[in-house]
């Protein structure tokens, strides 16, 4: 108990000093989820709001293929970019193994089917609702996409958290194409799990905790947009009824 | 059974002579994933500029499906459809969706789609609030407008598009009685405008479950049951409860409230 209380005590020093490993490796987590969601979000709202209002043959194999990449497990993304970054592999004249690069892309491929999904889900409701009329002012179908997928940003905006949350927590994926090295690719989760390892339990604690206070301030800021959301929905609907 | 104006086939006899706005020969629609409804069947209906057509009928009878296949809003299974070039089309929909923007962009967005350059959007969104006395709201967001001013702005958003042929399905039947007065006021205003110069008087076609807006609005009448189209009358022969319980039993019984 005492260890684990002296631990806690050590993390929450490293935290509140300031303590230059400890940050470092939190910036540098940060910025590579945030890059990543940025990479997968310009890709996927696009093909999601696309997706939600396209009708071509193949769409539901098309569909289901998308969902079943949405659990796909992050170790398994990391092999694969693994394989295509590595010397012998299709992207290895790049020579991003083993970089900051490396886990963008990692973190960017694990979180575009979740961002394509939400996005097809959130822009097919809405055009099923509403998009006939659009059309009937004359939208074709490429605007009337983005023009729901603008209608329905705030529900948009939670799914960019959600990826950013998934990215941020993961660790199989950075590991292996980010080879967790000192000073260039160690980001929270990859230094939480060596520390463990090592026996630092402060370090690895404080990573943790920070770790927990980011997942914990994105979830805040979903409620947030939630309850935002349903006091805009329940203003309208009561003045609608008005 | 199918009956028309005696000697007049689909056109009125006010309307003979008058310039064809949009017509439907022989059209089939069938609705689902696997196409397996059939909500349309052996449709063929000839409208002529100026004429106010109401398109009545029970639940499910094919009255909002008829509406989108005249606007080209869904793909027939087969017949033909016939809009001359020159026809602009408006249409409004029972519950209107405004775009989370204010109201004037919403309009402006709706000239700008159906091809107005965006230049000349403000002053056309301005006139057609005026003309619907919502100009003051022109700033607030779309989405905190009650029902009867979204239908209001959504009608105004048609009248800016200058059109000649208005489709509405049952524009006031979410409407409180006070919105519904005012809505179907302002139709019956647009539809009675004078025609701009070189233009087509316009015209009306409209669904609707209330046969007393019927009766005010429409010159003729069209009654649908199950996708067919049983009746197609000027309205002082579709209210002669004895001719229609000769010629039409079903839209008589649909009349008197009694429709199955």
């Amino acid at each position: 108990m005492n260890t684990f209380t002296d631990s806690i005590a050590s993390a929450l020093q490293l935290i509140l000093s300031g303590d230059a490993a400890l940050w470092t490796v939190v910036t540098r987590s940060l910025a590579v989820s945030a890059t990543a969601c940025l990479l997968a979000c310009s890709v996927g709202l696009l093909l999601g709001a696309w997706l939600a209002v396209a009708r071509f043959p193949g769409r539901s194999v098309v569909l289901t293929l998308l969902n079943t990449f949405l659990a796909i497990p992050s170790v398994v993304v990391g092999l694969v970019i693994y394989l295509l970054l590595s010397r012998s592999g299709p992207l290895g004249f790049l020579g991003w193994l083993f970089s900051f690069q490396a886990m963008v892309l990692a973190q960017a491929i694990l979180v575009l089917p979740l961002v394509t999904a939400l996005t097809r889900q959130t822009v097919e409701d809405a055009d099923r609702s509403h998009g006939e009329q659009l059309s009937s002012l004359g939208a074709g179908l490429g605007l009337r996409s983005l023009l729901m997928a603008w209608d329905e940003r705030y529900a948009l905006l939670t799914v960019l958290i959600t990826a950013f949350g998934r990215a941020v927590s993961e660790v199989g994926a950075v590991m292996i194409v980010g080879g967790n090295i000192d000073g260039f690719t160690r980001v929270m989760t990859t230094a939480i799990a060596l520390e463990t390892s090592k026996g630092d339990l402060p370090l690895a604690l404080g990573l943790g905790i920070v770790l927990l206070g980011v997942v914990l301030l994105l979830n805040s800021l979903l409620a947030l947009l939630r309850r935002w959301r349903e006091r805009l929905d329940g203003g309208d609907l009561r003045m609608a009824t008005t | 059974m199918r009956i028309e104006q005696p000697g007049a086939g689909h056109a009125p006899s006010a309307t003979v002579g008058a310039a064809v706005v949009l017509s439907l020969k022989a059209v089939h629609v069938t609705l689902g994933p696997a196409a397996q409804v059939e909500a349309l069947r052996q449709i063929g209906i000839t409208v002529h500029a100026g004429e106010r057509v109401a398109l009545v009928g029970p639940n499910g009878c094919g009255k909002s499906t008829l509406l989108r296949t005249l606007h080209g809003l869904l793909p027939m299974a087969s017949g033909e459809r016939q809009v001359p070039q020159a026809s602009r089309i408006a249409m409004l929909f029972q519950r209107p969706h405004m775009l989370r923007m204010s109201v004037r962009r919403n309009l402006q967005l709706g000239l700008w789609l159906s091809g107005v350059p965006w230049r000349q959007t403000f002053d056309r969104a301005q006139q057609a609030l005026v003309r619907v006395d919502l100009a003051h709201l022109a700033e607030r967001n779309g989405r905190a407008l009650s029902g009867g001013q979204q239908q209001r702005v959504a009608l105004a958003r048609a009248w800016a598009l200058q059109p000649d042929v208005w489709l509405l399905d049952e524009p006031t039947a979410s409407l409180d009685p006070h919105a519904k007065r005012d809505v179907e006021s302002l139709i019956a205003d647009f539809s009675a405008e004078a025609p701009l110069p070189g233009r087509l008087p316009p015209t009306l076609v409209f669904a609707s479950h209330n046969l007393g807006q019927v009766k005010r609005l429409a010159s003729r009448v069209i009654y649908l049951e199950q996708g067919e189209l049983l009746a197609d009358l000027p309205v002082n022969q579709f209210f002669n409860h004895a001719f229609l319980e000769a010629h039409c039993p079903q839209a008589h019984l649909f009349v008197k409230g009694e429709t199955p």
